[in-house]
């Protein structure tokens, strides 16, 4: 446990230490900040439902931009060597790097809190602002992250390239959410199977306000089978 | 320490390990030679906990290192080929997060990263990051994140590669300290590093193990070389033939090769022979045909005979070299 978070902590200073870090933060943070503001002053509405309607699609772009180097660049650098020649088990690596990645987005979205204290502020006169969906919209994006940051950890770790690991990873990212976009023309059994792997669909359950346990379960399970490939990944580099 | 018992390694296709076998015990210091692709870096990263063996066992203190790898990596401190390094970490962050990795308990870890920095001599970049250090300050690193442990065994993969000879010096001293109280297998090009710094050499050649002994045995094997100056006592003009077959008629000589001389007047010959020593009946044939000798050097079988013979490099030597004409054949 303790050598996890020390991997995990590496990681994680190491990537605020670069570039890249505050690019794809503030990339992020312009883009939400965008949509909350069209809403909140075009639509004249103080809801986030515009921002949570579309963050599903920016974290298919963003959390494999997190992920992309985490072990790509271990690889190419031969620093995986290094790591993989210490005391730790494959799964405390892939552990470790997964907790900075959702260390890092976590810092992302703490950035973005300043837009539903606007938003809040705003609805002042009159009604109250609700925070229930606010609070549940924040706690699904950290689980649909989780599942983006692990199937993206995978695509980094089978490759050497930082870009063909974004890549796959937005290709992966982008098929759970894609995959139930055309359920109504399928036949129904067929759709709500297509519609139980959409990572979106759960998603636009929990930003109701309804935490159920199958939507947490589906995010869990598919972080579990992401983390288990990287790991599996991880011992075929060792080959 | 190490016991390795028929280890084989197939990258696909490349059969990189055939079968090694050997046995290393404690406080011992042993050098892998071989030539390029021989498999040294293979061996060295199955023993490290990196790579996992084809078939065949590896063990450290009677750990395997497949069936247990963390409990065998915990005994081990490696410095793996082109020493890689977390560039953008400040020397001190790196070290101390090898520690903590490493298993290190809090209180002790200043301590021993303080240990590691002074016998490496990292004291003066500890503030610098890694990509800003020389060549010779990134290896120091590297065998400092090796020992900070206090590893019982250090697997070195060629430790000394790009330094200046300073440095060189200077590194091999800091591995035969080390090999004063661990067991260190270290790989090498310079086959005088062996000479200096190690006990024993394991040569390697095509994934197989060729030789195992200690580097002045290996070096002495039947006969050498004998290189001479000749002069004329009288002043008269040497006939290079003429004192070739003097040479070749010296009991013991097996071979003449022409060789350098020291200028005008002087002709320079080196000279094979077999087990015994052709010194004295040299010196007297001279004498005999009114010659007299500028220069006797002799020397054994060399390391780097040995090891061209075991590894297969024996035709690059001679004819092909244009300075020497070959004319022992
Ligand atoms: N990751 C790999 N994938 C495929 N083949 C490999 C890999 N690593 C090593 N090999 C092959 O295995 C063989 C042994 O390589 P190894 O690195 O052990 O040699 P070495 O003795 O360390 O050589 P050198 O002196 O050049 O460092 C070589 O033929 C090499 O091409
Ligand atoms: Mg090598």
């Amino acid at each position: 446990m303790g050598t996890t978070l020390a991997v995990a902590r590496r990681e994680f200073r190491s990537f605020f230490n670069s570039p890249v870090a505050y690019i794809v933060i503030g990339v992020f943070l312009v883009v939400a900040g965008w949509l909350y503001f069209s809403t909140v002053f075009v639509a004249g509405e103080a809801s986030l439902r515009a921002f949570f309607g579309i963050a599903p699609v920016l974290f298919v772009v963003f959390a494999p931009a997190v992920t992309m180097r985490l072990l790509a660049e271990e690889r190419k650098s031969g620093t995986l060597e290094l790591l993989l020649s210490m005391p730790l088990r494959d799964w405390e690596v892939v552990a470790g790097k997964f907790l900075a990645a959702l260390g890092m987005v976590a810092v992302g979205l703490l950035w973005t809190l300043p837009y539903p204290l606007t938003v809040a502020g705003l609805t002042a006169e009159g009604a109250r602002f609700d925070w229930g969906p606010v609070v549940m919209g924040y706690l699904g994006l950290l689980l649909m992250a989780s599942s983006f940051l692990a199937l993206g950890l995978w695509a980094s770790a089978l490759s050497r390239n930082q870009i063909v690991g974004f890549i796959i990873g937005l290709l992966l990212c982008f098929a759970f959410y894609f995959i139930d976009k055309f359920a109504m023309v399928l036949p129904e059994s067929a759709g709500e199977l297509l519609q139980y792997l959409s990572v979106d669909y759960h998603f636009a359950n929990i930003a109701r306000g309804v935490l159920d346990t199958r939507d947490v379960l589906f995010y869990l399970s598919l972080t579990a089978v992401g983390l288990a490939l990287t790991t599996r990944t991880l011992g075929n580099v060792r080959q | 320490m190490i016991r390795i018992e028929g280890l084989t390694k197939s990258y696909g296709a490349t059969q990189a390990l055939r079968g090694v076998s050997f046995e290393v015990h404690r406080g011992q210091v042993v050098g892998f030679l071989g030539p390029n692709g021989a498999g040294k870096s293979t061996t060295m990263k199955i023993l490290a906990g990196f790579v996992t063996p084809t078939s065949g066992t590896a063990r450290v203190n009677g750990i395997d290192v497949t069936a247990d790898p963390v409990a065998s990596r915990r005994l081990i401190g490696y410095l793996p080929e082109n020493n890689p390094l977390y560039e953008e970490m400040m020397v001190r962050d790196f070290l101390d997060f090898v520690a903590e990795v490493r298993g290190i308990p809090r209180e002790r870890r200043a301590e021993r990263i303080r240990n590691a920095v002074d016998r490496c001599g990292l004291r003066a970049v500890l503030g610098k990051d890694i990509h800003q250090l020389s060549k010779g300050y990134r290896q120091r690193v590297g065998l400092a994140q090796a020992i900070v442990h206090d590893p019982d065994l250090l697997i070195l993969d060629e430790p000394t590669t790009g330094l200046d000879p300073n440095q060189i010096v200077e590194i091999r001293s800091l591995i035969k300290e080390l090999g004063r109280e661990k067991t260190v297998i270290l790989s090498t090009h310079i086959l005088s590093e062996v000479q200096s710094t190690c006990g024993r050499v394991l040569i390697i050649n095509d994934g197989r193990l060729v030789a195992d002994d200690a580097p002045e045995r290996l070096g002495k094997g039947e006969g050498g070389t004998v290189t001479v100056v000749l002069a004329s006592r009288t002043g008269a003009l040497l006939q290079a033939d003429a004192v070739r077959a003097m040479l070749e008629g010296v009991a013991g000589v097996t071979g003449v090769e022409m060789a350098e001389g020291e200028g005008a007047g002087t002709l320079g010959f080196r000279l094979r022979y077999g087990a015994e020593d052709i010194r004295r009946s040299l010196f007297e044939a001279a004498v005999r045909a009114d010659l007299c000798l500028l220069e006797v050097k002799r020397q054994h079988v060399s390391l780097e005979e040995t090891f061209r013979k075991l590894t297969g490099g024996e035709a690059s030597r001679g004819p092909q070299d244009p300075g020497t004409p070959s004319l022992a054949a």
